[in-house]
């Protein structure tokens, strides 16, 4: 997976399209490579889905092209609806056929493509040994649990050999243990796999176990594409931040310090210049009651918004006089120290060094 | 009292609901009661082997499966096209397609015979050509009654068609069904159920089917006489076999639809 990752010269995915229905509004382009598995990260009703059902073939754009393998799916002239795609999908809820035993629903991909019913059920069998499930063929869907449930739709969908495979949501369905496992597993799969997956997920972790590259979407437009390391260290929006629990604020450099949006100035580690962005961890926020003095530091006033326990700390939302918005995580200890409440008013700082400041 | 009402659903029953639902359930099953205990079983084998009742048991048989496959052929791709939301005029179809639910089958009889009869709309040319004509014959018997059961079919099936997820059919057209496949193999097993419901319910129509019969196809014992025309002809000569050949048309139509249900049950 690396060394393809590496060469990164022939993307085995390259689609740019777009979709518009009423006030939805979705412009992508998106690649990749073989072997490479792309997360699709967006919070819902941002274009996940229906990237996932255009390049599956289940809903034409308005304009667009999608190559393949160098296999030209849509374009103006052309539209190969799904059932000629080599494009596999494992749905939400995996929609196993209910009708059919598991071998079955397994060789379903591989009948639709004229083979044997006994040389596709031999094959199924083959895939479902692959996926550690080669006992679950007699059963039925719905005798499965969701991580066995899962394994046999990857089996289905990987059975005809796609070129490229989708995966929506395979995780969301489990609960939180069997998603652990799931997870570490399904990554193993997806390893083996030679061709392109794009993942598509909510969950951050999952994006980040899963995944090679990140692509974050917002209102139907790609904001942030890399690494997931670079994509959680250096986030460009308030919905990437979230996720991986930064503080994020956009400002002006200006010699040692960056210009924040309220017009006040923050000291940064190294001198920048231009339109940036400063991150800094929740953690990296200490409170107090009176305002300190001493070491330069960065100091606000600011006013308690909202209290949340979170882990083994807690997340204190802040509000600067200024209006800008941030959130320090504390231990329970210093809440009771403290004595904080909704409301109340404080000194918030953050050091210089904690501050992580990148280009806009 | 609270306490009563809280822990017991049968406490909560109002009685505004229980009288009528009682007596709804005994004018439904009182007569078939009646229909036993006033049959004359001592003279049943005498009657049996006399009368015509065999022949036209046979054929009430024969037509009404007969029907019944006619409108599941006919009825299940109509359905398709109604629950499809790519269907255009579908509420105007719909009402179409009620419309033999609610007209007497006598006027179907009637509609039939100006389409069917020999001279007919379609029913002379065909004269002409072929020298047949349906009215009078066994095949005026089926299509009587595949114009009252159709829409049975047709209704209930169009249901488990909209109640069917219909993101299998996703599913099966990304693993490489073409349609075709995908409603053999993927659509029409998920509404399994939906479409044997609607067969019965065509076919049990179609055993009682009276009207459109006598109107469109006669009462002719062997060809065009079936159960429920015997029963009517019967209960103006001879009363009791009427009482007889009743109770026969019930036990035929309870036990068709139990050895059904049996196989519902295992498979689903």
């Amino acid at each position: 997976m690396v060394t393809a990752r590496d060469q990164a010269l022939n993307p085995l995915l390259v689609a740019d399209f777009q979709v518009r229905r009423g006030d939805f509004d979705l412009e992508l382009q998106v690649t990749a490579e073989p072997g490479e598995v792309v997360a699709l990260v967006g919070p819902n009703g941002a274009g996940k889905t229906t990237t996932l059902r255009v390049l599956a073939g289940l809903l034409a754009p308005q304009r667009g092209s999608i190559l393949v393998d160098g296999q030209v799916l849509a374009d103006t002239r052309v539209w190969l609806p799904p059932y000629q795609r080599p494009v596999g999908v494992v749905f939400q809820d995996y929609l196993l056929f209910p009708h059919l035993t598991v071998l079955d629903n397994v060789a379903f991909g591989l009948r639709t493509r004229g083979l044997a019913r006994s040389v596709a059920r031999a094959r199924a069998a083959e895939w479902l040994a692959r996926m550690d499930a080669g006992d679950l063929a007699p059963l039925r869907p719905q005798q499965l649990s969701g991580g066995q449930a899962q394994r046999v739709a990857l089996a289905r969908s990987l059975a005809p050999e796609p070129r490229l495979l989708l995966l929506d949501e395979p995780l969301a369905a489990l609960d939180a243990r069997t998603r652990l496992l799931i997870r570490g597993e399904l990554r193993r799969h997806l390893a083996g796999f030679t061709g392109a997956t794009i993942v598509i997920t909510h969950d951050p972790t999952d994006a980040a176990v899963l995944a090679d590259r990140l692509v974050v979407i917002e209102n139907g437009r790609m904001v942030q594409t890399g690494t997931p390391q670079e994509v959680a260290r250096r986030p460009r929006t308030d919905y990437v931040a979230r996720l991986s629990g930064l503080n994020l604020l956009p400002g002006v450099g200006v010699d040692h310090g960056v210009r924040l949006a309220d017009g006040s100035l923050i000291t940064v580690p190294s001198p920048v210049a231009g339109p940036v962005f400063a991150a800094f961890r929740p953690s990296a926020v200490a409170l107090w009651r009176t305002r300190p003095d001493g070491s330069p530091r960065n100091v606000w006033s600011v006013v308690v918004r909202g209290l949340e326990p979170y882990g083994d700390s807690v997340r204190v939302e802040l509000e600067s006089a200024s209006d800008l918005s941030f959130v320090a995580e504390v231990t329970p200890a210093a809440v009771a120290d403290l004595g904080l409440t909704i409301g109340d008013r404080l000194w918030a700082t953050v050091k210089a060094s904690e501050i992580e400041v990148y280009p806009r | 009292m609270s306490r009563g009402a809280g822990a017991g659903r049968a406490a909560g029953l109002p009685a505004v609901l229980i009288t009528p639902a009682m007596i709804g359930l005994a004018f439904l099953v009182l007569p078939l009661v009646g229909l036993l205990v006033r049959a004359p079983w001592s003279r049943t084998g005498a009657i049996l082997a006399g009368s015509d009742a065999w022949p036209a048991l046979r054929l009430s048989l024969i037509t009404s499966t007969a029907a019944a496959v006619l409108a599941l052929v006919l009825g299940v791709p109509l359905a398709w096209f109604l629950a499809r939301p790519q269907g255009r005029f579908r509420s105007a179809l719909r009402a179409l397609i009620t419309v033999p639910l609610v007209l007497p089958p006598v006027v179907g009889g009637v509609a039939l015979f100006t389409v069917l009869g020999r001279s007919g709309i379609l029913g002379h040319p065909l004269y002409q050509l072929t020298g047949f004509a349906f009215p009078f014959t066994p095949y005026a018997v089926v299509l009587s009654q595949t114009f009252v059961a159709l829409p049975y079919l047709v209704l209930s099936v169009e249901g488990a068609l909209r109640a069917a997820d219909r993101r299998y059919e996703d599913a099966a057209q990304t693993l490489g069904a073409r349609p075709a496949v995908v409603f053999w193999r993927v659509t029409l097993p998920l509404i399994g159920p939906g479409v044997a419901a609607g067969a019965v319910l065509a076919w049990a129509r179609a055993l009682g089917e009276f009207g459109a019969t006598i109107t469109f196809a006669g009462n002719f014992p062997g060809t065009t006489q079936t159960m429920p025309l015997a029963v009517y002809l019967a209960l103006e000569t001879d009363p009791d076999a009427a009482l007889l050949l009743s109770v026969l048309l019930l036990a035929v139509s309870i036990a068709v639809l139990a050895l059904l249900r049996d196989r519902w049950v295992r498979q689903w």
